[in-house]
């Protein structure tokens, strides 16, 4: 592990940071994984609706999946599983930063397909934009957050599997 | 190394020995979350189960779709020969519905389905049943259009293959009635032609589908019923909407007393745009020369020198139609009265005006017409505007629960509702939020374009779903009707239901051209 560890991975935090760390990793794995296991559950989810919603100028490209029936099953695959698999990450602490940007680019893809621009209207409501901002927005940027600080090598499986950070200083955790 | 590894557990200076309790604890601590996912999620999966299974029983209601006839099977028997009386975009429309198009048309779909790949209707189209019919005989008062009847019965991209024969052109009417080439007709003229040339085709013996309204006037009702009935011949009036799934099972939810007493049933029409409001563009060919315009004007109440504005507006005036009633009203009454088998009416009470198109209409703009039911204990309201696109929804109120029908449905229970009483309490329905929805074909993907093809699609006037392929309803309307003249039987929408039809429209009409409230006596079988 010595080659691997960085500036990155040194980190030092008190018990109350790392606290709110974890927390807020495990709040929006829970998220991520129940929007997986709701779409899994449910046998008429498609992505259809919310690509064919697509404003910006990645409009085209999103809409040219739903035109093609191979890539959106593709594309209603990699959500669900991708959903689930970023959830469970998040929550065991396990390729804490991999499902972390993973998670981060599939929310700024979601942002980028129903940007909530002034002059786009959706027909679906969305979950709350406060122009420009929206949550979508201010989770991508929490995961970023969460990848910047991978608490999965002090509190979650990355720890049994990697070993905790470089410069982790096990009696204040 | 030995630095990282002894900060993994419980290491000495030979090195790793394993990892420490207090390590796997730190390792698993997000683990229990999990078991609370988990937990969470079962409880809410069952709760949702035991919700649906008790509603459900509540309902003795299926998921499964509307029963409805198949589209597919056994290519139709013996060829059927038909006639068209007026190739007017409603004519077109019908008769691309039998299987024939325009070459423009199809040109102007196949780019659409090049430039959007969503846009399925070349596609859908393409896939129709093959009704096995040829298009024989066309006539039209308009030149450009009768041209445009006979480029369609010969343009060999259509479902099933190129057609077997080219359509003639007539140029009265009469003349194509009379035609041994002719079995059946389908008539797409302005209203004021409707009864006329239905009664005329019956009695020469041509099976008939009738655009609504039936008629123009009370009077040709009762001709017409007449005629009809007399001649024998399968008679079909042009509301395609019976073909509906969503209205079937609508009647269906009606059927097992799902609503409980409906005493109020709001149907509406709103729209908002200059074609909308039957202001359609004048065809620069347009001429005396290009257009029959004695012949056009034949049974209208009123002569008039020529005009292009009435011509192609005709439902601007009482001359020709009767606006919104025999327009709109017309396809939402006939919805209603396949759901609920209304009848007529006892009573109607209409108003409106002129409140926004004042462009020399004599038809109004805005209209409403109140109809009363005592024996049904139901009041059914059509309330309608020309200058807003406000959705408005067919709402079907009962004291137990309201039905909205339109491409969707959904049944919404009423929180005082008697009959969900227990359940309400209980907490297994929650009145906030639908009880039910129905929404066919619901994984399918709809391209459709134009507002007022926006519009029909939103009322659920396009498309239908049969076995999971979006079908047009006026396709299978005609469908019936074929069926009917090979196989007997009476098409959803026959003489009857027309008589019903149209007698409440006129009701309306006659309501608001004589301000006053209007009755139907059963036992004269008059407005009075």
């Amino acid at each position: 592990m010595a080659q691997h560890t960085s500036q990155r991975e040194r980190m030092t935090c008190s018990g109350w940071q790392l606290g709110v760390l974890v927390a807020l990793r495990i709040l929006i794995g829970w998220h991520f994984l129940y929007e997986g296991v709701a779409k899994l559950l449910n046998p008429y989810w498609s992505s259809s609706g919310y690509l064919l919603e697509a404003k910006g100028f990645l409009a085209g490209f999103f809409t040219s999946i739903v035109a093609n029936p191979t890539a959106l099953r593709i594309v209603d695959w990699l959500n669900i599983y991708g959903l689930i698999a970023i959830g469970l990450g998040l929550i065991l602490g396990c390729l804490t930063r991999p499902a972390a940007i993973a998670g981060a680019v599939l929310l700024l893809l979601y942002y980028l397909c129903n940007p909530p621009m002034v002059g786009f209207k959706y027909s679906a409501p969305s979950e709350g934009s406060y122009l420009i901002v929206n949550k979508n927005l201010i989770e991508f940027c929490a995961l970023v957050l969460l990848a910047l600080f991978p608490t999965g090598r002090i509190i979650g499986l990355d720890r049994l599997l990697f070993g905790p950070p470089r410069s982790f200083d096990p009696q204040h955790a | 190394m030995a630095e990282d590894s002894a900060r993994r557990g419980k290491t000495t200076e030979k090195g790793r020995k394993g990892i420490g309790r207090r390590e796997v604890l730190k390792g698993l601590a997000s683990v229990p979350v999990l078991g609370l996912f988990a937990y969470g999620l079962l409880k809410k999966r069952s709760l949702d189960e035991l919700r649906r299974k008790e509603i459900l029983s509540e309902l003795g209601l299926g998921e499964a779709p509307a029963v409805l006839p198949k589209t597919t099977g056994k290519k139709a028997g013996e060829l059927i020969r038909l006639g068209i009386i007026g190739f007017g975009g409603r004519g077109e429309d019908l008769i691309r519905a039998a299987g024939f198009a325009h070459p423009d048309w199809v040109e102007s779909k196949r780019k659409d389905a090049q430039q959007n790949k969503l846009d399925k209707w070349l596609e859908d189209w393409l896939k129709q049943e093959d009704l096995n019919v040829a298009l024989t005989a066309v006539c039209d008062v308009f030149d450009v259009r009768a041209e445009r009847g006979l480029a369609a019965s010969k343009n060999e991209v259509r479902p099933g293959g190129p057609p077997l024969t080219a359509a003639k052109r007539y140029r009265h009417y009469q003349e194509l009635l009379a035609s041994k080439d002719v079995d059946a007709v389908i008539i797409a003229t302005p209203d004021h032609w409707h009864a006329q040339m239905a009664i005329d085709a019956a009695e020469a013996g041509k099976h008939v589908y009738l655009e609504k309204c039936m008629t123009r006037t009370e009077e040709e009702v009762y001709r017409l019923h007449q005629a009809i009935t007399r001649s024998g011949v399968v008679f079909q009036l042009g509301h395609q909407n019976r073909q509906q799934e969503t209205h079937a099972k609508a009647r269906e939810i009606v059927q097992k007393g799902l609503l409980g007493p409906i005493t109020l049933v709001e149907t509406t029409t709103n729209r908002n745009s200059p074609g909308g409001a039957w202001v359609y563009e004048i065809h620069k060919d347009g001429s005396p020369q290009t257009i029959d315009w004695e012949q056009f004007q034949g049974p209208a109440p009123h002569k008039v020198p020529f005009s292009l504005e009435r011509f192609f507006r005709w439902r601007c005036w009482f001359d020709y139609g009767t606006g919104l009633s025999g327009d709109l009203l017309s396809h939402e009454y006939d919805a209603v009265n396949q759901i609920l088998d209304l009848g007529i009416p006892h009573s109607a009470v209409a108003s409106g005006g002129i409140y926004f198109y004042k462009d020399g209409r004599d038809v109004p703009d805005v209209f409403h017409v109140v109809f009363e039911y005592p024996e049904r204990n139901l009041t059914l309201i059509y309330s309608a505007t020309l200058a807003s696109n406000r959705n408005r929804g067919k709402v079907f109120m009962g004291h137990d629960a309201a039905m909205e029908v339109g491409g969707v449905l959904t049944v919404t229970v009423d929180w005082e509702s008697t009959r969900f009483k227990k359940k309400l309490e209980q907490g297994i329905i929650d009145p906030s939020l639908p009880l039910f929805t129905y929404h066919p074909g619901a994984k399918g993907l709809d391209a459709v374009t134009s507002a007022s093809e926006q519009y029909f699609a939103s009322r659920g006037l396009l498309y239908t779903y049969r076995e999971g392929k979006r079908v047009d309803v006026t396709h299978l309307h005609i469908k019936e009707w074929l069926d009917c003249i090979r196989n007997g039987g009476q098409p959803s929408c026959n003489i009857e239901r027309g008589f019903e039809e149209a007698i409440t429209c006129h009701m309306a009409t006659k309501s608001y051209l004589e301000g006053r409230k209007v009755y139907w006596d059963p036992v004269k079988r008059r407005i009075v």
